[in-house]
């Protein structure tokens, strides 16, 4: 791939300081060992995606011929495709969903993101027996799929568990408020272990005399919450909602399998390319999977431009010292000596 | 991963005692914890005393199974259905899939951490685009490409395509982890006559771990619950991974369903996971003491 | 026929179509031509075959297979087992023709896909005379493996709905087994306001979920009242006076509470617990349930105390939606002749009959709903024989998915009181004339 390519004319003119001799190192070995990624990438997704690209703009296998079978061959049919997720009835169903999906991703991402917060921080209290909670909390993450999806089934049936506790007559997997509440709850309990466990390991990379520091400096448990703690796992969090995001834009099964296909509550995007793909209408079934991926694209590029810019900022700041002004006063302030060097995590709370 | 174990550490006594200071922060933790522990495991129970009815009383509503029965799981393991097999190959697959990943994903995430080159917004864009792709869409023309390897039946028709979704987050998350490191570790170490190489494996990488296990584990239990992939690319029940088994499940007669055994599997499947996380969590631990070494 | 028991395994199926976005453009124009000779030609070749099933859920097909691979064992059958979900199946084997890939040889098919099957060439057109056990076949039955007059498969099961009934109340109340649909209401009316113990017990419910089995639902009520959704020249027509009346059968059930608000929600399963708890008086469903409802081990409060009778109807005994499976030969299969005996082979009395007591799934050979032996062992026989011989095929179209997902939109719509009855056909017969028009 030519992305590896700067890496080697650029390492001459790197400006140095004691790193010089540490990255000529690294470099030739980084620039090589890059490229499996990029290559098993390429392999399994690139590929794929061109393709689907290029199928949206086909049809196939609408015709019959005299004797009713069903004409070979696609026919180019430009933009058409996508044209039509747009008209009447379709651009109705497409718009719907649309909604669904985002109202989707907010609520549980949102959701998700505070569980997860509070559950990364009571994992990392110390405390007898922590490993047993510890395990205990990612129980949700660890079902498989397919069968926690049928496990809320038949939680919400009419004569499940959760109507017998809440004494009411809910009918949950039927069109309404009900179904994307079920949802909801499902998709939120599976998932917010996985945010649990990604800022948990942030939170244990910052090292205690931080907290001593702020300790002597009298600062509340919330300051430190959010002067300290916040900012320090802030990059591992924002990975974390970032995938999550991604995720979620693509739901499919929880709604699929809890409240069923063709209900206007819950059909999300992937619902509606999943239709087209399963009538065997693979070019309009492509198109849209490709809005759907344009969609992704644009939520994720405004996620990192607004707030993830630490996540992949540090190219931006090329800086041969590597801090940025606030982050070289927070590492001051902090006063957290061996830490000086901490350089991604700055960016504005 | 042998290597990163040798650095052993211990957590500093100071976060300990933070935690202990006053009754407010001693107490709220802790009705904190059996809250969050109650609702993430209050499905879970469910689960399982789902799969312990007798299949005649599957439909219960009844807090404590009665009476207790192993019919489920008689049933899950029965000969025809091959769970162990399907147990075995899962183990397979997710494990090479976690090891790969994180061979691969380790080495591309130093290299994005570490080195400043003009491409690197690109690569790693490019990394998380494969992502947003609807997954599923990425499946047909890998099979119809496997078909013509003669890779269909094979455990690198399911291990290489997991890859797709394994590494994106892989490096992504690795790549916040070693950032967070301080680059004075690797000049310390070279100092002291490390190459850059060894540098990486027996400092960045344990100080890291809590990162590299937390990814590991997230891995593993991704690829353990892949389903998609595993049941396009196999068709020989000898194959197949736990979850397309599982699929195969049916009830003795006609329509009914086979909840209570399909309950008793997911119990199955998710216990190795349980134990795996509450083997790698030492490891996690092992982080706390980023700010220890020097 | 099995319909979405779970939907689970469906969501996964997701999957798998999703990814045929991509075929397509793999696989575009050349499907066809490579090992494909016109209808019927060149069923030859004789060696091992592979049998594409949903596992068999009374693990009795193996034992078949075995029966078969004994005999021949230079032409063996591989069971290839897909998932238990029909969608999920059905996916798999389109894929699997997508690709031409010979893995599957022969295919274990819902009655509802023959068309779909036939109209893209995935499966081998079969020549009538090879199939000796063709003319013993129930005829019903047979239609659901033609495809425009031309067969593609050959039935190996069948289903038809049946009505169960309260016995044990019936009889305290001194009611006939009703034979309409009106002296179903009257006979609960009855039994409620004679029977204590049925005090809040509701009167009737189907499978209404909104799924494959409301399209099954919805058609029966239809063509019991006299009408039809799809009619003889395959044309929709189901915007009249005789489907309304129908489809009102079934919303005024909902109104006035005589079918029970969860039915909305309930697909077989559903239904068959509500009626075992002593929650209905009487159920539509499928023959499985008698034998389930029989069962002693405390998980049926129903044992002994109900009956089976066919669907009412109108004016007389109702018509029921056909279910079953047809056994067909993929396109890109190898030794093609042998899957023709294979066939012959699961399709003879001899083999029927085994496998109705083995797995007790409805026959499509005729005369074994009269065998004694095999009434005495399933007392619906009787009912179910009258049920199939009448039934109605669901919709023979191309485009199945597309129709079927129109039918229980409509349906849904008019029975969660969305839209009113009417308007929910007029609705449906826009929408099905053209997707049926091609």
């Amino acid at each position: 791939m030519s992305d590896t390519a700067p890496v080697n004319t650029r390492r001459e003119s790197k400006p140095g300081k004691a790193r010089t001799s540490f990255n000529e190192g690294t470099a030739r070995l980084a620039a090589v060992l890059l490229s499996p990624t990029l290559i098993v990438l390429a392999l399994v997704v690139l590929y794929p995606i061109v393709s689907a690209l290029r199928e949206s703009l086909y049809t196939s296998g609408t015709k019959l011929d005299a004797n009713g079978f069903v004409v070979k061959g696609s026919t180019f049919v430009g933009l058409d495709n996508y044209a039509a997720i747009f008209k009447g009835d379709t651009g109705h169903r497409f718009w719907t969903a649309f909604y669904n999906t985002t109202f989707f991703t907010v609520t549980c991402v949102v959701l998700e993101t505070v569980l997860g917060v509070a559950m990364a921080l009571i994992m990392h209290k110390a405390f007898k027996g922590r490993s047993i909670v510890r395990a205990s909390i990612l129980v949700p993450w660890a079902i498989p799929t397919v069968v926690s999806a049928l496990l809320w089934k038949w939680i919400f049936q009419a004569d499940g568990i959760a109507n017998n506790i809440l004494g009411t007559q809910i009918l949950w997997s039927t069109d309404g408020w009900q179904a994307k509440l079920s949802v909801i709850v499902a998709d939120t309990w599976k998932t917010a272990p996985f945010i649990g466990l990604l800022v948990l390991a942030g939170l244990q990379t910052i090292p205690a005399e931080v907290y001593e520091a702020a300790k002597v400096d009298g600062a509340s448990v919330l300051q430190t919450f959010r002067r300290i703690t916040l900012p320090l796992v802030r990059p591992a969090l924002l990975v974390a909602v970032l995938f999550r995001i991604l995720d979620t834009l693509r739901i499919f099964d929880l709604p699929f399998v809890l409240v069923g296909p063709h209900k206007g509550s819950v059909e999300t995007l992937s619902m509606l390319g999943y239709d087209e793909a399963f009538n065997t209408r693979y070019g309009p079934a492509a198109a849209y999977a490709t809005v759907l991926f344009l969609y992704v694209a644009a939520v994720a590029y405004v996620f990192v431009k607004l707030l993830g810019a630490d996540v992949i900022g540090e190219a931006r700041a090329k800086k041969p010292g590597g801090g940025s002004r606030r982050q070289r006063k927070r590492a001051a302030a902090l006063a957290a000596a061996p830490q000086a060097g901490l350089t991604s995590v700055g960016g504005g709370v | 991963m042998a290597t990163e174990m040798k650095v052993k550490t211990v957590p500093p006594p100071e976060v300990v005692r933070a935690a202990e200071a006053s009754p407010l922060r001693r107490w709220a933790p802790l009705v904190g914890v059996a809250v969050i522990v109650l609702y993430c495991l209050a499905p879970f129970y469910w689960m399982a005393v789902s799969a312990f009815r007798r299949p005649s009383d599957q439909f219960s509503n009844k807090i404590i199974p009665a009476p207790f029965s192993f019919q489920n799981f008689k049933d899950v393991f029965s000969a025809s259905n091959g769970f162990g097999r399907g147990l075995l190959n899962s183990l397979i697959v997710a494990g090479t899939v976690t090891i790969l990943t994180l061979v691969i994903g380790m080495v591309a995430a130093y290299t994005l951490a570490r080195l400043d080159f003009r491409f690197k917004n690109a690569v790693l864009a490019i990394i998380i685009t494969t992502s947003m792709f609807p997954g599923i869409s990425l499946v047909i023309p890998l099979l119809k490409l496997f078909i013509n390897i003669k890779w269909i039946n094979t455990y690198q028709a399911m291990i290489v395509p997991s890859l797709s979704f394994a590494l994106p987050l892989a490096v992504w998350n690795l790549t916040a982890f070693f950032r967070q490191m301080p680059r004075e570790l690797e000049q310390a170490a070279m100092v002291d006559g490390c190459t850059p190489a060894q540098a990486f494996r027996k400092v960045i990488i344990p100080l890291a771990a809590p990162g590299v296990f937390t990814t590991a584990i997230i891995t593993f239990i991704a690829a353990w619950n892949e389903f998609l992939i595993a049941l396009s690319m196999t068709n020989k029940k000898s194959i197949q991974t736990a979850n397309v088994i599982i699929s195969q499940f049916t009830g003795t007669t006609g329509r009914d369903q086979p909840f209570g055994s399909q309950m008793a599997a997911g119990v199955v499947v998710t216990i190795p996971l349980v134990i795996a996380v509450l083997i790698f969590q030492r490891r996690i631990v092992a982080g706390l003491t980023a700010g220890g070494v020097k | 026929m099995r319909f979405e028991r779970s939907h689970t395994r469906r969501a996964v199926a997701f999957g798998v179509a999703g990814s045929l976005v991509l075929l397509a453009s793999a696989c575009g124009g050349d499907s066809g031509d490579k090992n494909t000779s016109g209808g019927g030609g060149a069923l030859e070749g004789r060696g091992p075959i592979t049998f594409a099933t949903g596992k068999d859920t009374s693990g009795f097909l193996p034992k078949q297979v075995a029966a078969w691979n004994s005999q021949h064992p230079d032409e063996k059958v591989e069971i290839k087992e897909l998932p238990e979900n029909a969608n999920d199946q059905r996916q798999q084997m389109v894929q699997n023709a997508q690709n031409q890939s010979d893995a599957f040889s022969v295919l274990n098919m819902d009655v509802v896909w023959t068309s779909e099957f036939a109209a893209n060439q995935w499966i081998e057109q079969l020549p009538e005379d090879k199939f000796p056990d063709l003319p013993k076949l129930i005829p019903a039955t047979v239609e659901t493996a033609k495809y425009r007059d031309k067969l593609y498969a050959v039935p190996i099961t069948s289903d038809g709905g049946l009505l169960y009934y309260r016995k044990d109340l019936l009889d305290q109340a001194g009611v006939q087994v009703p034979k309409t649909w009106d002296e179903m209401l009257a006979a609960c009316l009855a039994v409620q306001a004679k029977v204590p113990s049925a005090k809040g017990m509701s009167c009737y419910a189907g499978q209404f979920e909104k799924y494959e089995g409301l399209t099954v639902n919805f058609s029966e009520a239809i063509n019991s009242a006299g009408g039809v959704v799809v009619d003889k020249d395959g044309k929709a027509n189901v915007d009249t006076p005789e489907a309304l009346a129908g489809l009102e059968e079934l919303t005024k059930g909902f109104s006035t509470g005589a079918i029970p608000k969860a039915a909305i929600t309930y697909k077989e399963e559903e239904g068959r617990r509500a009626f075992q708890e002593g929650k209905l008086l009487f159920h539509r469903n499928w023959p499985y349930v008698y034998a389930l409802a029989q069962k002693t081990d405390g998980s049926s409060k129903i044992v002994n105390k109900f009956g089976v009778a066919p669907l009412p109807g109108k004016s007389g005994p109702g018509v029921s939606s056909l279910g079953g499976h047809d056994y067909a030969i993929s396109k890109f299969a190898k030794n093609k002749a042998t899957a023709v005996d294979f066939i012959n082979f699961m399709a003879s009395e001899a083999r029927q009959k085994v496998n109705l007591s083995g797995s007790s799934q409805a026959p499509t050979y005729a005369s074994l709903y009269d065998d004694p032996a095999l009434n005495k062992q399933f007392p619906y026989l009787a009912p179910l024989k009258a049920s199939i011989l009448g039934a109605q095929p669901r919709p023979r179209v191309v485009k199945y998915g597309d129709v079927t997902a129109a039918i229980q939109d409509a349906a849904y719509n008019a029975l969660s009181g969305k839209t009113p009855p009417k308007q929910a056909l007029t609705d449906l017969q826009a929408k099905l004339s053209s997707l049926i028009t091609q």
